[in-house]
């Protein structure tokens, strides 16, 4: 989950480069892509670096040039211009040379064997899978980032971040992809409207199932989500998995033990998923995720789930008087885990292995963990950073709620890891929970497929395997 | 003398052929290289592992799911483009009134001509931009909007269009909406093809037909048809290659590309989905060298079936 949920824009616009890049495969296969890798020669390390001090801990080295690629997507890339000029303010003889895009995957993978960019914000729909760049020794161990002395406070860079985004960015033991924003999901609603309704918000599933019928009679569907990206429903459904069964249950789940997906409470836990689309209390239609958010603004939808960059992503057409306000997935009355929230650390930036300056991507990279840095970070985006405080002085509803939402949660926070280790139970996950929400699957039957997926992976040799163990 | 024309013709043609040596034969031979490693795409360590790729492919389910869905648009989108592509070029250019000039098209067909044949001037991509507002699946979509307002869908349960999976003659719902663009976006093109064919063909042997009687069903049958014999054979080559391509529509239009839950995935969506974001290309590559060697063996096979005797006018 560590990955970005970020989904701004549509496919399609995305999708050019990369279907020409895969059509490449079929017509002619690809050839700068493939030949990229036939006998490339490493680029040398910056190994003469500038001299180190407390602040330049990773010795970057005057009148060298780091190249930053930055994913302009649901968040902008105004934020991060802003810590270019708090970069340069320190470091005022070192270029940047940053760039954004929306093609992460498609510019970048091709040049990873030979010459990547120093610093890429791997986020987006076309992302390069976290997995894979692992497995392949093509992005680089963060770990001496963590130790280093924060920008602009006290202690190291570790002690300056939320809860979890270290475990976020941890796989097989080392710390690899820096994620700087924080993310909370849940169920949005307009706090104006329900006033105005006498509505109260519900906090379990009963009280939405008691209030139902009233946002009906309005005339409103009481809940809408997006049913074209599967990622989408299966946040909600994991959600309300861990809550019912507790953390150790989705551990289990991501380690693929036998009969994880079986355990008494996942059950009790997807069917009012099930009630909720029998029953009709969905919005008609497979929208996506801009359309479904739109049809939330415009007052069709009573509910919506989905994460804080709904904001930054709808800013431009969010009504006057509309106060978006977040509040947690529902519960059943018995739930395990029921007052733990889902949130994590996204949008992550990664450090080729073979980047020519490591030492001032890492560099940068305390520039953006920086309190001024996050600040600004909040400000600019409404979301919140992954470094603490980042919205403390930000007025904005959305903002706020999602506050008081992690302020009331425990300590633990709601995440999972499966589709993020396996890109097969990614796609099976996110396949059946569309399924589920589209009404031809039960509660029951999406169980049982998804242990079969979580078993066939198991089996399958040709599948490295991923240990998640907090 | 003839030595002379040898070298001309070689020094026009050297350059070419080393480009398409080097930009398109030595990837499709680098690609063949790749399918018998296990390389990930990121990095520049890769095993070789032989056949190993080309033994699992034939036993991977999604691969079997994607070639029949392949297969259904080998078979449907040559046939009703073609068949669309005829149907329009004959009234267009035989299909009017006679008169002393000879056989016209239908009133207004210069018009036609311009409108039918304005998808293919179009991206791909953008004709499917542009369908996803007509399939949109709410009261806001074209369609959807349309048929709601007449009171001949539900507004409770709009057409789902490409995210419905549900069984249309056997064949899930999603493939043939895909299929009716494929039909839309390509039929002018075949129009103009089959247009130019049928303005080949003397005038004469339109006349005598009718002369001796022929009404335009036997005249389309008894005279066009097997004197297109040829442009058709060609078209539907190309068309068969579109149909195994289809990526473009499957990728932008279906839910989880390849979706609902594997309902509309073809070769190349399970191309993508392993090199991509499985983070296989050894893998990938060898489903992309087998779909290769389909298609070569498809086109040959084809042009074989199809090949006889060439009638001169």
């Amino acid at each position: 989950m560590s990955v970005t949920p970020e989904k701004p824009g549509d496919v399609s616009r995305r999708s050019l480069l990369q279907r020409a890049a895969a059509a490449g495969l079929l017509v002619t296969p690809a050839a700068g892509l493939l030949s990229a890798c036939a006998g490339s020669e490493p680029s040398k390390s910056n190994d003469n670096g500038g001299t180190k001090s407390k602040d330049n801990p990773f010795g970057a080295k005057d009148g060298s040039a780091v190249k930053v690629v930055i994913f302009n997507g649901g968040l902008g890339d105004q934020w991060a211009k802003e810590d270019k000029v708090l970069f340069n303010a320190k470091h005022a003889n070192i270029t940047v040379n940053m760039s954004s895009t929306q093609k992460i995957k498609t510019e970048e993978q091709p040049k990873m064997a030979t010459q990547p960019s120093d610093l890429i914000m791997n986020s987006g729909a076309d992302i390069m899978d976290r997995a894979t760049l692992i497995n392949e020794g093509a992005i680089e161990p963060l770990d001496d980032l963590l130790t280093a002395p924060a920008w602009d406070s006290e202690g190291t860079v570790a002690d300056s971040l939320l809860p979890g985004t270290v475990a976020d960015g941890t796989q097989n033991g080392k710390f690899y992809v820096v994620n700087v924003a924080f993310t909370v999901w849940g169920n949005w609603y307009n706090a104006a409207l329900f006033k105005k309704e006498g509505w109260q918000a519900p906090t379990t599933w009963d009280e939405f199932f008691a209030l139902a019928p009233k946002i009906k009679a309005k005339g409103m569907a009481p809940y809408v989500h997006d049913a074209v990206h599967g990622y989408y429903p299966r946040w909600a459904l994991m959600a309300s998995i861990w809550k019912s069964v507790g953390k150790q249950a989705v551990i289990d789940i991501d380690n693929l033990k036998d009969g994880a997906w079986k355990v008494d409470g996942v059950l009790k836990a997807l069917e009012p998923w099930e009630k909720l689309v029998k029953d009709k209390l969905l919005l008609p239609g497979k929208l996506d995720h801009t359309q479904s958010q739109q049809a939330w603004l415009d007052g069709k939808a009573a509910f919506i789930q989905v994460g804080t960059w709904l904001k930054n992503e709808m800013a431009a057409t969010i009504p006057p008087g509309f106060e978006l306000t977040l509040s947690d997935y529902w519960s059943n009355a018995g739930d395990k885990a029921a007052k733990d929230v889902m949130a994590s650390s996204g949008e992550g930036f990664v450090v080729p292995s073979k980047a020519p300056n490591k030492e001032a991507a890492k560099e940068f990279l305390r520039a953006i963990l920086s309190k001024a840095g996050s600040a600004k970070f909040a400000e600019l985006t409404k979301s919140l950073a992954s470094t603490k405080g980042s919205g403390d002085n930000v007025q904005d509803s959305a903002l706020a709620s999602a506050n008081a939402l992690m302020k009331n949660g425990t300590s633990d926070l709601i995440s999972f890891r499966f589709p993020d280790f396996y890109a097969d139970l990614a796609k099976e996950s996110e396949n059946l929970s569309e399924e589920l929400m589209a009404g031809r699957l039960t509660a029951q039957q999406f169980i049982d497929k998804m242990q079969a997926a979580a078993d066939k992976v198991a089996k399958d040799s040709s599948v490295k395997k991923q240990t998640r163990t907090a | 003398m003839r030595h002379g024309v040898a070298r001309f013709v070689t020094g026009f043609l050297a350059l070419p052929v080393a480009l398409y040596l080097f930009y398109v034969v030595w990837p499709f031979a680098q690609a063949a290289g790749y399918s018998l490693t296990d390389w990930g795409g990121y990095s520049d360590s890769q095993h070789f592992v032989g056949l190993d790729n080309y033994v699992r492919l034939l036993s991977d389910e999604l691969i079997r799911k994607a070639f029949w869905h392949n297969v259904f648009f080998l078979v449907t989108v040559p046939l009703f483009t073609i068949a669309l592509a005829l149907f329009l070029a004959f009234l267009l250019n035989v299909g009017g009134r006679e008169d002393r000039a000879g056989i016209r098209g239908v009133l207004g067909s210069g018009l036609y001509k311009v409108i039918f044949f304005f998808p293919q001037v179009l991206s791909l991509v953008v004709i499917a931009v542009m369908w996803q507002q007509i399939y949109r699946t709410d009261e806001q979509g074209l369609i959807n909007g349309l048929l709601i307002k007449i009171g001949l869908v539900d507004p409770q349960n709009p057409i789902a269009f490409t995210a419905d999976p549900e069984p249309f003659l056997g064949i899930p719902a999603v493939l043939w909406w895909l299929l009716l663009i494929a039909v839309w976006s390509g039929a002018g093109f075949y129009m103009v093809l089959f247009s130019a064919a049928m303005q080949s063909i003397p005038k004469d042997i339109y006349e005598a037909a009718i002369l001796d009687g022929a009404g335009r069903f036997h005249t389309f049958f008894k005279v066009t048809l097997p004197l297109l014999r040829d442009t058709i054979s060609v078209a539907w080559v190309y068309l068969g290659f579109i149909a195994l391509d289809m990526y473009a529509l499957v990728f932008v239009m279906t839910p989880s590309q390849g979706g609902p839950n594997h309902a509309s995935e073809i070769f190349a969506s399970v191309i993508q989905f392993n090199a991509f974001q499985k983070g296989q290309f050894g893998y990938a590559c060898a489903i992309a060298v087998a779909l290769a060697i389909f298609t070569i063996l498809l086109a040959a096979l084809q042009l074989r079936i199809t090949r006889r005797d060439r009638i001169e006018f």
